[in-house]
């Protein structure tokens, strides 16, 4: 903790950076995320094994970005998060500084993005075996069970939209769900529109979800979102052997390769 | 109205009684691995043992999703099929907090604020609230701040008092509550008159004055503490949409060929779309300023418009909050530091 604290305070009085993304204690006994822009302040900042909402949602908001560029604190799920980002061309290594912790809760020093996807090779990004049985059990029901089970689920969702909010990836300004005219999806909570607002956005999370499971953790319906996406994870897996983010890859949706499958097509 | 008492084990058989009258039965239960409301059909359904439950109950009169009219277009004129209010349901929202039962106040202001809503309304008259006041609390309640109480009585039709083993003190505050009392009049018997059910209640300490806090709002609007407290605010709606008297909504047209029906969906101040006007101009372009809204419409506008505080205290939208937006700790810090 001393050595986050220490290592913010000489970014911040460097002034290589001007602020500093990082947890800090809440309320209910929970961390959120802090802000600290004054070196005097960085005593606030903590990490522990509570630290899971991620942080990298934060870079692309345009009022964090205004306040000049940022470090920030990122555990593994952050930095995969960060590294999709860059895949993406949303940060770079001009962008921002990590400051990384390791699952061993050890500070770690990056100079580059690139470093960090060297990191990360050694944390490959697999399902665990009970994530992996709860999706097989879902895949053999019955369809009309499946449905049923699925209708009964995303009942309570109201579209409060606090999934979309808490991903890192979904940093579209305007999202499809806004278009109204026409409405390319129904706008309204009821059965088909969460249906279809759930399905369409775990599909633009295909082969770009780092599983980081904020989503979930957000939802204050308790919808279990992740299923969704590391269903799709899985399939992504299968089908174009994706195992995580990557700076050189690209995504499976958006980058063609001769070798990709082509037995969809019929 | 008289205070009345009914055993614990007879609080079963009123909720049967009140079920085989044909009612719908919306009470909280374990949904998700939270307790949300929902339609139930038997006592043991209903949860018990919470603080408070993660959705308030709002949706019995004012429904995520409602149908205002239907429409059919043909070739040279629209034909217009108004909803009928007496197809809705008679409910009985069973199990409610004091807090949620208080938000029907600023809610039928809202709703009634020039021409009355009529399917709101006639939703309301439909509704019966039996409510259970608190014997627990938790860091995010603040009722006793925000005009209310554990054992607050405002909006409710009943509240039931529970007094350990020796049952539950019933107030019967309306005359939907006496039907439900001479419908079912072999379970109560009537309380001795010095029976008093605040040694019952949670001790719940008052933190702000609002009336204060809102005095300070007026010359808080170019402030900095709007920044410095929504930087991390991520924009989502769970706030508004756990709210017991969040009452914003957006109006949609879904249609289907040439029939369609115009609903009225739930909306929030925290989205930035609420405010984009069709230019492109959007006169809340930051997360800042959606928040500033947030809580000056609950403790600034409503005051001042309709006489009503637009917070009951809950907590929910604490609760909620993936980002731990505290809203009890915000008010302390408006009311306690200068920030003008």
């Amino acid at each position: 903790m001393d050595e986050l604290r220490t290592r913010a305070r000489e970014l911040l009085e460097s002034g290589k950076v001007q602020l500093v993304i990082g947890y800090e204690q809440g309320s209910g006994g929970k961390t959120r995320p802090a802000f600290v822009e004054n070196p005097e302040k960085t005593d606030s900042l903590i990490f522990d094994s509570r630290c899971i909402q991620n942080l990298a949602v934060y870079v692309t908001k345009s009022e964090v970005r205004k306040k000049g560029r940022p470090a920030i604190v990122a555990s593994v799920p952050v930095l995969r998060s960060l590294i999709q980002l860059a895949s993406e061309n949303q940060i770079n290594d001009d962008t921002l500084v990590i400051i990384g912790i390791t699952p061993g809760l050890e500070l770690i020093e990056f100079k580059t993005l690139k470093e960090v996807g060297s990191f990360l090779e050694q944390y490959s990004l697999e399902l665990d075996a009970r994530d992996k049985e709860m999706i097989c059990k879902l895949d053999g029901m019955e369809p009309a069970l499946r449905w049923k089970l699925w209708m009964e689920t995303l009942e309570p969702c109201f579209k409060c939209y606090a999934c979309r909010a808490a991903c890192p990836l979904c940093y579209c300004t305007r999202c499809t769900v806004e278009c109204n005219q026409p409405q390319w999806l129904p706008v309204a909570s009821h059965l088909l529109g969460n249906l279809e607002w759930h399905i369409m956005r775990a599909m633009h999370m295909a082969g770009r979800c780092t599983d980081c499971g904020s989503c979930a953790n957000a939802c204050p319906v308790g919808i279990p979102l992740t299923l969704l996406t590391r269903k799709i994870m899985l399939d992504a897996n299968l089908n174009f052997g994706q195992t995580g983010p990557s700076l050189t890859s690209g995504n499976i949706m958006s980058v063609f390769r001769p070798e990709d499958r082509d037995n969809f097509i019929k | 109205m008289e205070n009345y008492i009914i055993q614990n084990g007879s609080l079963e058989n009123l909720f049967d009684a009140l079920v085989a009258g044909g009612k719908t039965m919306i009470a909280p239960r374990l949904k998700n691995g939270k307790i949300l409301f929902g339609k139930v059909e038997s006592f043991s359904e209903i949860s018990q043992d919470f603080i408070q439950t993660a959705q308030s109950a709002k949706e019995a009169f004012f429904p995520r999703t409602e149908k205002l009219f239907g429409y059919t277009c043909s070739k040279n004129k629209i034909v217009l099929e108004d909803v009928d209010p007496e197809m809705f349901p008679e409910v009985i929202l069973w199990g409610i907090r004091p807090c949620d039962a208080k938000s029907l106040v600023p809610l039928k202001k809202i709703f009634n604020w020039d021409t009355g809503d009529q399917i709101f309304n006639r939703r309301v008259e439909k509704t019966t609230v039996i409510s259970f006041s608190c014997q627990q609390s938790d860091e995010f309640c603040f009722c006793t701040s925000a005009g209310g109480g554990p054992g607050s009585t405002e909006g409710s039709d009943i509240l039931f008092t529970v007094m350990g083993t020796d049952g539950y003190m019933a107030e019967v505050l309306s005359e939907k509550g006496k039907q439900i009392l001479d419908l079912n009049s072999g379970l109560f018997s009537k309380a001795e008159s010095h029976t008093n059910k605040d040694q019952f209640l949670a001790a719940i300490p008052v933190r702000f004055s609002r009336e204060e806090v809102s005095k300070k709002l007026a010359s808080y609007f170019d402030s900095g503490i709007w920044e410095n407290q929504s930087l991390r605010c991520m924009g989502c709606g769970a706030c508004a949409f756990v709210c017991p008297s969040c009452a914003c909504f957006d109006i949609q047209d879904e249609s289907h060929g040439n029939r369609g029906t115009r609903l009225r969906c739930w909306d929030s101040c925290g989205f930035s779309l609420f405010t984009q006007h069709t230019s492109g101009h959007n006169p809340r372009e930051k997360q800042s300023q959606r928040w500033r809204q947030r809580l000056l419409h609950k403790f600034a506008y409503m005051p001042e418009r309709l006489s009503v505080y637009g917070c009951t205290g809950c907590g929910r939208c604490s609760r909620a909050c993936p980002v731990d937006m505290n809203i009890l700790q915000h008010l302390i810090s408006i009311q306690e530091v200068d920030h003008a």
